[in-house]
């Protein structure tokens, strides 16, 4: 397969990756790692780098449609920010340190535990808890359209959500993705915001983190041009058509469909991984 | 600092919609630079084999911003591409200077410090020797 035909089947997959990343908030990182790996046998760090060339196009690419939308929160989404990025550093530092092989059974996991994230996603809560004062002062709240009214959320567990943004920035710069399932955590399940919110603003913060390994990856040698040519175009592509999906689509009916494809590829990363095939 | 005020929320969501705009030009521009550089690239060697089996890194020019700039004069196809790459990874960064300067527009005088922190770290990864 010479350059041409491979850049070709690339794009398709990135179109895929990139649409499925979109509509899901987890980025199109989680399909493009194991599917360069596993089906275009490209070395794991050629991957993580083509991967978070995509990563940034994904959130900066959706980030026009969704902010018309009204639904990520800028404040909420920067002030995370600081934690992500530091932890971005750190897993881009660690990269080195660590072989192929543990990359992709750590990526497996990552993946699985996206999968069962999708499965047991959110329930309904309670309305009446109480305010997080730490949340008033730092004006971690905001509004969010309901029935064609703004409802008022402020965010919770402000200590805890900033511990888990940490990690998934090292995720991200440890695994070349953007964690989106990880930020999704931080922010539906600690800071108890709206799922769509959530979401949005997990995209908005996926580029600024994937930024922060950039520098990294790019003086490693990670970032190959004419591989990540094809990847970032595609992904770019399908994360657009994603990102409209999104706006119209049900999320429920989106996750399970998206959730036997990474839990698929995960079970298929630990395996390569712990046999030494990456 | 204040709580939200409505006011206020409102001049919050005209920055990110400035924002969301500003990313929007990057991503194309970046797109299309990377688009040239993948005719460029296909047409000179889409007849090669790739080869991104094992990893021996890539080529030293394209691993700092200098190099990457310097092969632009001479229409290195790979080049092309790195600098369409550099262009994408500079809209987020792009979006938190804007940051640091909507919030202090807006008064907002701590967030303006929150993204200066941002931008800080990313530089920090820019200009760091590994």
């Amino acid at each position: 397969m010479n350059n041409l035909y491979f850049s070709a089947a690339l794009f398709g997959t990135s179109i895929l990756a990139g649409f499925l990343g979109a509509m899901t908030g987890l980025g199109g990182g989680v399909v493009i790692v194991p599917a360069l790996c596993l089906l275009f046998r490209v070395d794991v760090h050629y991957a993580l780098g083509a991967s978070l060339v995509s990563v940034i196009a994904t959130s900066s690419g959706a980030a026009a449609a969704y902010v018309r939308e009204g639904f990520s929160n800028i404040r909420i989404g920067m002030f995370l920010e600081v934690a992500t990025t530091l932890g971005a550093l750190l897993g881009a530092y660690l990269t080195a340190m660590v072989s192929g092989n543990w990359i992709g059974v750590i990526f497996g996991v990552v993946l699985l535990y996206s999968a069962w994230t999708s499965v047991h996603g959110h329930e309904a809560r309670p309305a009446d808890h109480p305010v997080d004062p730490l949340a008033l002062r730092l004006n971690l709240r905001g509004t969010y359209p309901v029935d064609g009214r703004q409802d008022e959320y402020v965010a919770e567990h402000v200590p805890a959500a900033v511990g888990i943004m940490f990690g998934a920035g090292t995720l991200s710069g440890l695994l070349g993705i953007g964690s989106g399932a990880v930020k999704v955590l931080a922010m539906d399940q600690a800071m108890r915001l709206p799922f769509k919110v959530s979401t949005t603003t997990s995209n908005f913060m996926i580029g600024v983190t994937a930024a922060a390994s950039a520098g990294i990856y790019l003086s490693r040698g990670y970032i190959l041009p004419a591989l990540a040519m094809p990847v970032m175009l595609g992904v770019l592509v399908g994360s657009l058509v994603g990102s409209r999906v999104l706006t119209v689509a049900r999320v429920k009916t989106i996750r399970l469909a998206f959730v036997l494809v990474i839990a698929a590829l995960g079970i298929e990363m630990i395996f390569n991984g712990a046999t030494g095939r990456l | 600092m204040a709580a939200g005020s409505d006011p206020e929320l409102r001049s919050g969501h005209g920055l990110e919609m400035a924002m969301g705009r500003m990313l929007q030009v990057g991503v194309t521009v970046a797109a299309l630079v990377v688009l040239a550089g993948g005719i460029l690239y296909l047409h000179q060697l889409g007849s090669a084999q790739p080869d991104y089996q094992r990893f021996h890194g890539a080529p030293a020019a394209l691993e700092s911003v200098h190099g990457i700039v310097g092969g632009l004069s001479h229409f290195d196809p790979q080049s092309v591409i790195a600098f369409g790459i550099l262009l994408l990874i500079a809209t987020p960064i792009c979006r938190v200077i804007f940051g640091v300067v909507g919030f202090a527009l807006l008064r907002d005088r701590f967030y303006a410090g929150v993204s200066l922190l941002v931008l800080v770290i990313l530089l920090f990864s820019f200009f760091s020797k590994r």
